[in-house]
């Protein structure tokens, strides 16, 4: 057994410790030693986006992330967009537009999407297709994941 | 993944300390974006990691109009992006970092990281050959520079001997009515790896033009500078069909392959293309200045 790490970080606004071995990605670490299994593996390539964290403030997949990299960092998940029983917009309009089929690729989606709107609140549709090319979907297509973030914004806006 | 150690050094003295210690068996890692990738294939195997991102020389971003562009080799794309002095400098270097994955991978990758990959398609390579960019590297011995062209000697390979490392980018200031652009093809319209890349910068007196860089990218088994491609323009006005020639000197240097993204005979004929489409741009953009 490899020598393994101390790492403290933020987790949702949390502050978590963990041990890790080096190898391990930020992925592995969320998964299978935190137990956050809201964030999915898909390509392990970062090619899919379904891995995707908020880390410092920037959408980043976390399969190509190391776990150790974790340290002293800020670090958002699938399970903190809710707050108590009450959705975010995104995962609410996700649901009104049915914006999902399987479900593997919505965490990322949803992710993905918070870290766009936190920069620009009111993207254009162009903007949140080009903002979310690092999402793949294989089950429904984009249009209606596309609509559900442009009505999250501007219910966010409160238009 | 095979079992690694991992070092995240504060300073440079300590990672090039760590570098000359550990030899061929360390490697740097900036955003990861390709070599975990690589490491999980296997295909690269170092046996410890020396983290670059909390490095402060390699995190430098600054700007003056005397010295120019200091760019540190692990600073990620997406600072680079939404820099106000880089976006109004250095357009085409945006568009290249701009062009590089998703919005996820621009939060990871950098300049340097793309360079010391050594990948011939990589984009930032042509853009930062385009504008003359020198490279600083350095080792426990002491420092040297390297012109971009200069960097990878083959597919995955660079000049870096075993105990050095990139630390920055210098480019030089914009020369009044000087422009770059990059544009790259490729068969959609986000995430895929260059067919063919082409950078451009050009300064221009008037109408004559008095500096002209090009470079090519995917064409060759490393990226390359069209030396006399540019040279062509120098003393002469950029219209047509003196871009017309230069973009058919660019094409003389390319040695394509044919691979599932393009034949060599389709890559010869996009050099062409984009040849002629980046400086038309890049003439367009020093005009306006």
């Amino acid at each position: 057994m490899a020598n393994k790490v101390h790492v403290e970080t933020t987790l949702n606004g949390e502050a978590v410790e963990f041990l890790c071995e080096p190898r391990q990605s930020l992925l592995e670490v969320l998964r299978d030693v935190l137990g956050f299994t809201g964030t999915k593996e898909g390509c392990l390539t970062g090619d899919c986006g379904a891995c995707s964290v908020i880390l410092d403030g920037r959408i980043s997949c976390s399969c190509l992330v190391l776990g150790v990299e974790a340290q002293g960092k800020n670090i958002q998940t699938v399970e903190g967009l809710a707050q108590a029983d009450k959705l975010h917009p995104l995962q609410q309009k996700f649901l009104e537009h049915a914006a999902l089929q399987c479900g593997i690729c919505t965490p990322g989606f949803l992710v993905a999407a918070k870290a766009l709107l936190d920069r620009n609140p009111n993207p254009t549709e162009h903007e949140v297709r080009y903002g979310l090319a690092g999402n793949l979907c294989r089950c429904t297509g984009y249009d209606k994941i596309v609509r559900a973030v442009l009505d999250a914004a501007a219910v966010m806006q409160g238009r | 993944m095979h079992a690694i150690t991992y070092e995240s050094p504060k300073s440079l003295a300590q990672a090039l300390s760590l570098l000359s210690a550990t030899g061929e068996k360390g490697r740097l890692l900036a955003g990861g974006t390709d070599l975990l990738i690589q490491m999980r294939a296997g295909v690269r195997k170092p046996e410890q990691l020396i983290d670059a991102k909390s490095i402060p020389e390699l995190q430098v971003l600054s700007f003056n109009s005397q010295d120019g562009l200091r760019v540190g080799a692990a600073v990620p794309c997406c600072r680079l992006i939404e820099d106000p002095a880089v976006r109004q400098h250095y357009p085409g270097l945006v568009e290249a970092a701009g062009l590089i994955g998703s919005v996820q991978i621009q939060s990871r990758c950098s300049l340097g990281g793309n360079l010391c990959n050594g990948s011939p398609a990589a984009d930032t390579t042509p853009a930062l050959i385009a504008l003359g960019a020198v490279c600083h590297v350095a080792s426990s011995k002491g420092t040297r520079t390297v012109a971009v062209e200069d960097f990878v000697v083959s597919p995955g390979r660079t000049v870096l001997q075993a105990d050095e490392l990139l630390v920055e980018f210098r480019i030089p200031a914009p020369k009044p009515h000087s422009a770059d652009c990059y544009q790259r093809f490729i068969p959609r319209n986000e995430m895929d790896i260059a067919v063919v890349g082409v950078g451009a910068a050009v300064t221009l007196n008037g109408d004559t033009c008095t500096a002209a860089r090009i470079s090519l990218g995917a064409v060759a088994p490393t990226p390359l500078f069209a030396k006399e491609a540019g040279a062509s323009l120098v003393g002469k006005p950029l219209n047509e069909s003196t871009i017309a020639a230069a973009a058919a000197l660019a094409q003389q240097i390319a040695v394509p392959i044919t691979d599932m993204r393009g034949t060599a005979e389709y890559r010869k004929h996009m050099v062409g293309v984009l040849t002629r489409r980046v400086l038309t741009t890049a003439a367009e953009r020093a005009r306006a200045k």
